[in-house]
């Protein structure tokens, strides 16, 4: 029989999203709404001058978001469906697999992309290059997250270890690190906390790109390289540690 | 017919602290198989673990096994297209109805879209689940889901499946329609089974093997194993019998005041023909594999662990 790894990737997105979505409409609920409770506060507190950033922050957010979510669906269908095993005696790849879920993730941020690409075009008059720039910005941070999702679902036992990690991840990628509004908004020495996180240099980026801040390009460039140094890390740190056949 | 051969198999696990512990312990068969293969053992006994190593899932600690000619230690995917499990405790994907979790599971295998939805329509009229195929696994009985799950690996394209304690935690009446399935599909199937049910092993099984404490306690057809066991009859007195006959043979009286006598065809026939003669109650049976287990390793109930 000839193997279709079309169809075993499809697998993968087709169970993780498009049945979810289909069979469990209000789990979008809570997934379309996440991006838009931090752009509300920022938009109010701000009287409107900070809703650009926003919208930006919005998209870094989803990525955000929907990347580490591989962590819980993962140890789900591991752990509670005995879904890997299940396919580890059968002939796709793990790696298929994998890539399958984390498409499956991006297609649940499409409702969010939809709705602030909207916004985008009505409130920031953002050009082709920015455009292009912030697409490769969410990539890379979709990336890391993805990595950094999976990196935790080989280490947590259970779903509700998956939880409790989950939260702490999405506050310190994207509600607490200058995703929302600028770094330059952060005094010194707390400035140099925000770095720790790579999210800020996502924003950094984001942010200049729109014009919003005015970074030296020296800085915008280690902030690039920056951040694809951390995806790669993560991204191979996250292919070592993955086990499909058990030891 | 299918080739199984395992040399020296054994399996250490250790934990995160280092602490280690033994759960196969230089098992050895060399088997030509069909039908329906069981492997029957309580709790603990290595059931899970051996099942994981030969369908691939898990890396022994030493020892060789080829399963239809393919060195699944050193070459898994060779295999794995001729292969299918239900692991142990698997469940349905609950968002997903029973029609797609079969669909989804054959894509996942590699099956062309649209060969994949005619073997999902196949299955489900094969097991006659039409009435329940779209509908989500939490509307359906758990023996239903069990069902669906069987019908889900059976719709690929493995000859060999693997089916770790299919029927645990069903009612009796699921339990026998499972049976029925499981009977009807070893025709075409190679089914490797686990249970800690003894007359599940008795009503299926082709060929037996009984683990206790990751050893390998005895193996071969029911009838080999009762050969084995030098007593191939069972005669049970009812309670009240005042023992004013010789018992020979291996006597157990049992805590509900019952003999349990085994014994050979010469002296069970002796024996029940004394029996007559004083007009004492009691059965004669082939030995169960309930008995003998009980014989080689004590009560199945007793296990390492409980766990239902
Ligand atoms: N992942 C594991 N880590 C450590 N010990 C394990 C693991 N899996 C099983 N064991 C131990 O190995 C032994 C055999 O377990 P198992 O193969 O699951 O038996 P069975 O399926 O017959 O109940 C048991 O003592 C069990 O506690
Ligand atoms: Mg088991």
């Amino acid at each position: 029989m000839k193997i279709s790894k079309f169809s075993q990737l499809s697998a993968s997105v087709m169970a993780n999203a498009f049945y979810a979505m289909k069979n469990f409409p209000v789990m979008l609920v809570n997934t379309i709404l996440a991006p838009f409770g931090l752009l509300i506060i920022i938009f109010f507190v701000s009287h409107g001058t900070l809703l650009n950033v926003g919208i930006l922050g919005g998209f870094i957010l989803v990525m955000v978001n929907n990347g580490i979510s591989i962590q819980g669906d993962l140890t789900h269908l591991r752990n509670d469906m005995k879904l890997q095993d299940m396919l580890v005696s059968s002939p796709v790849s793990p790696a298929i697999y994998v890539a399958g879920i984390a498409l499956s993730e991006l297609v649940f941020s499409v409702p969010d992309l939809i709705v602030l690409s909207v916004l985008a075009v009505i409130f920031i008059h953002i050009s082709v290059i920015s455009t292009l720039t912030v697409a490769a910005v969410m990539l890379l941070t979709f990336m890391f997250s993805i990595s950094l999702g999976f990196f935790i679902s080989t280490i947590s036992r259970d779903v509700i270890e998956g939880w409790a990690f989950m939260g702490l991840i999405s506050m310190l990628l994207s509600t607490l690190p200058p995703v929302y509004y600028p770094i330059t908004y952060i005094p010194f020495p707390f400035r140099y906390l925000a770095y720790i996180s790579p999210t800020t240099f996502s924003a950094i980026i984001a942010q200049s790109s729109i014009g919003f801040v005015k970074f030296s390009a020296s800085f915008i460039l280690t902030s690039w390289i920056v951040l694809i140094m951390v995806s790669i890390a993560l991204i191979v740190f996250a292919v070592k540690r993955s086990i499909w056949r058990e030891e | 017919m299918v080739k199984l051969i395992i040399r020296n198999l054994s399996k250490i696990y250790k934990d995160k602290r280092g602490k280690r512990s033994s759960a196969l312990k230089n098992v050895s068969l060399n088997l030509d198989i069909n039908g329906i293969f069981t492997l029957i053992g309580r709790n603990g006994a290595g059931k899970t673990t051996f099942i994981r190593i030969v369908s691939t899932e898990l890396l022994p600690t030493a020892g060789k096994v080829y399963l239809d000619g393919v060195d699944v230690v050193k070459n898994p995917k060779e295999i794995r297209e001729r292969i299918a499990v239900i692991p142990q405790e698997a469940e349905l994907i609950p968002w997903m109805t029973a029609r797609e979790n079969i669909y989804a599971y054959l894509l996942w295998r590699g099956f062309s879209f649209k060969e994949a939805k005619k073997r999902t329509n196949t299955i489900i009229f094969r097991f006659k689940l039409e009435k329940y195929a779209d509908k989500l696994p939490r509307k359906l009985s758990g023996g239903t889901k069990r069902k669906v799950l069987v019908a889900l690996v059976i719709s690929s394209n493995a000859k060999i499946i693997f089916l770790d304690e299919p029927t645990t935690g069903l009612d009796p009446i699921s339990r026998k329609e499972l049976w029925s399935v499981l009977n009807d599909l070893k025709k075409e199937h190679l089914i490797i089974l686990t249970t800690h049910y003894l007359e599940e092993a008795e009503e299926l099984s082709d060929y037996i093997i009984i683990l206790n404490k990751g050893k390998l306690v005895k193996s071969g057809t029911i009838n080999d194993i009762r050969d084995a066991i030098g007593y191939p009859y069972a005669i049970k007195i009812f309670k009240g019998f005042k023992k004013n006959i010789r018992l020979t043979g291996k006597v157990v009286k049992k805590n509900d005041g019952t003999f349990q006598i085994f014994s050979d065809e010469i002296t069970a026939n002796n024996l029940a023909k004394k029996l007559i003669n004083r007009k004492v109650k009691f059965s004669i049976n082939p030995t169960s594999l309930e008995d003998i287990f009980y014989m080689l390793v004590g009560d199945i109930n007793k296990g390492e662990e409980h766990e239902n």
